[in-house]
């Protein structure tokens, strides 16, 4: 064992390689100390399983978002067809007044903790529909709690990607443990 | 002694990965037969047609793009603008003819390349997503240097188009051309070489030649009942009757037959691309059209052929600098309504085959 000083912990999610380099400069080879919270929200941030919400355009470029260029699949976000598996909604594009129940209902079946992101201006308020209009939502935030918004008509994936970073950054800073649990 | 057996109503959708946006079919199964199909639409209606009535001219060519078909952006602005030109009897000059069909069968191209990676992955294929979604990237990025949008991009204007082409664009998009033209040869060896694919395709969801008229289908999925009608070539708009290429048609009507013709439909867009870009005549991209342009009373349809079919828009004018009303004949509609001829009989693990091979897009069909 060298005795040189341990590289800074890194906020970002490390690199297994990174992590490794850490765990050897460490006298005694294998023991990190941190907190069960810290370990927790580490984890649950590193794995975001969204449930796809497409309802219109912004879902294509959500759909992009996962292809070869952009690969969302590296920040370990893996699309979930179904809301009993996601930690999180990517509610992507306008949702009418019909299809707001329906919202509202997968939201409900989703496991705690959850999260919304709305993907998009109509999502967001209603966007480009929002006046003479007499069947889009405006906003499905009137429907199910936001947590994330990507601004754009559509936005880039690359706004996706933004936004799920800062999805991670709030799960990372959040009393998991100690939180107020719904009844 | 017979089993007595019950029919089971079964709800797809609205929210399922596989309807492409948000559809709900309830289907009617008698075991795992399907006995009736009945889609059940209205899930993205945008009220577009109502929001253009107030709305100026120009500033519905962005309604349009987003409350139509969004998957096929600038062939909604085609449908629309046609009718305005006719209405208002602006002239189009050359180069923004051609222009406009250059961009159009882009369009064909990066709208199929979504279908077939969509339905590949509806199928299990899910190397075909991957693929198609790289070629489409390099699309996206071809519209992004000339119109400043991937997906939306308000490009064409009343008279002309908006902008012309930055430096080096048409070599860039004739190097695409003739790689894309490999790449669609590697699509055929994942797929039609594939005998789990086929096994899957080939012969199921048989729509006949007289329902498919019947139904009113229209676009790549009534050529592939045999019925041999294109918007491009029965009504020439744009530069299309200046340009040669084919219009595939197949006799067998199903999922099989949908599939060829939209992969060769990519080829003849290649094709047109490239007669267009060496044509491409110089001069003025716009005539002189006032920005808040005025028609003069009158109405007219239009018809063009949008990726997934015939697309009319209906305008009326009263005069006004808005329309005073606009109806729009969306191609996934009547699409969507003869899905029923065609999966009446199936099993039910053949509804996914069959309506990812329809190809509908929700905003074009609930406006
Ligand atoms: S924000 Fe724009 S791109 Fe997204 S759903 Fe609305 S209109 Fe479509």
């Amino acid at each position: 064992m060298s005795a040189q000083a341990p590289p800074p912990i890194p906020t970002r999610i490390a690199p297994i390689q990174t992590a490794v380099d850490i765990l050897d400069s460490l006298p005694g080879g294998s023991v990190v100390l941190s907190k069960v919270e810290y370990l927790l929200n580490w984890s649950r941030a590193a794995s975001l399983w969204p449930l796809t919400f497409g309802l219109a355009c912004c879902a294509i470029e959500m759909m992009a978002a996962w292809a070869g260029r952009f690969d969302l699949d590296r920040m370990g976000v893996i699309p979930r067809a179904t809301p009993r598996q996601a930690d999180c909604m990517i509610v992507a594009g306008r949702c009418t007044i019909k299809m707001a129940p329906i919202v509202r209902r997968l939201w409900e079946q989703m496991p705690e903790p959850k999260y919304v992101i709305s993907m998009g201006s109509c999502a967001t308020c209603g966007g480009p529909f929002y006046y003479d209009n007499y069947s889009i939502l405006k906003g499905i935030d009137q429907v199910v709690p936001v947590d994330v918004y990507v601004p754009g008509c559509p936005p880039r994936p690359e706004a996706l990607i933004e936004g799920l970073l800062k999805l991670q950054e709030k799960i990372k800073a959040e009393p998991f443990l100690r939180r107020a649990v719904p009844a | 002694m017979a089993l007595r057996t019950e029919e089971l109503m079964l709800n797809m959708g609205p929210q399922h990965p596989s309807t492409h946006g948000v559809l709900r079919l309830v289907v009617t199964l008698d075991g795992e037969n399907i006995v009736d199909v009945v889609p059940d639409i209205g899930y993205l209606h945008s009220s577009v047609e109502k929001m253009m009535e107030y709305r100026t001219y120009l500033q519905n060519v962005a309604l349009a793009d987003r409350g139509m078909d969004y998957l096929t952006a600038l062939a909604n602005e085609e449908g629309y603008l046609l009718a305005v030109e006719r209405v208002g009897r602006i002239e189009v000059p050359p180069r923004a003819r051609y222009l406009r069909t250059i961009m159009l069968e882009l369009q064909r191209l990066s709208s199929h390349l979504v279908w077939l990676g969509t339905w590949g992955i509806d199928l299990g294929a899910t190397t075909v997503f991957l693929y198609c979604f790289r070629e489409r990237e390099r699309i996206l990025d071809l519209f992004e240097q000339a119109t400043g949008g991937r997906l939306h991009h308000v490009y064409f204007r009343p008279g002309g188009v908006y902008e012309d082409l930055p430096d080096g664009w048409t070599d860039r998009v004739l190097a695409f051309c003739d790689e894309f033209l490999g790449r669609v040869d590697e699509y055929h060896e994942l797929l039609t070489g594939n005998p789990i694919f086929l096994a899957r395709v080939q012969g199921v969801g048989v729509l006949p030649r007289d329902r498919a008229i019947a139904m009113g289908a229209c676009g790549p999925v009534a050529r592939a009942s045999g019925v041999d009608f294109d918007v491009r070539k029965a009504f020439p708009y744009e530069a299309y009757g200046e340009l040669a290429f084919d219009v595939p048609v197949f006799q067998e009507g199903d999922c099989f037959a949908r599939y060829r013709v939209r992969m060769e439909e990519m080829r003849q867009s290649v094709r047109i691309i490239q007669q267009a870009i060496a044509k491409l005549p110089d001069g003025e991209i716009r005539s002189k059209v006032q920005v808040n342009v005025k028609l003069p009373r009158g109405e007219a349809y239009a018809r063009t052929e949008s990726p997934r079919g015939d697309l009319g828009v209906y305008l009326v004018s009263e005069g006004e600098d808005a329309p005073y009303r606009v109806k729009i004949r969306a191609p996934s509609f009547s699409n969507l309504f003869a899905l029923t001829e065609m999966m009446r009989g199936w099993k039910v693990a053949d509804v996914i085959a069959i309506l990812g091979s329809v190809d509908i897009v929700l905003s074009d069909v609930d406006r």
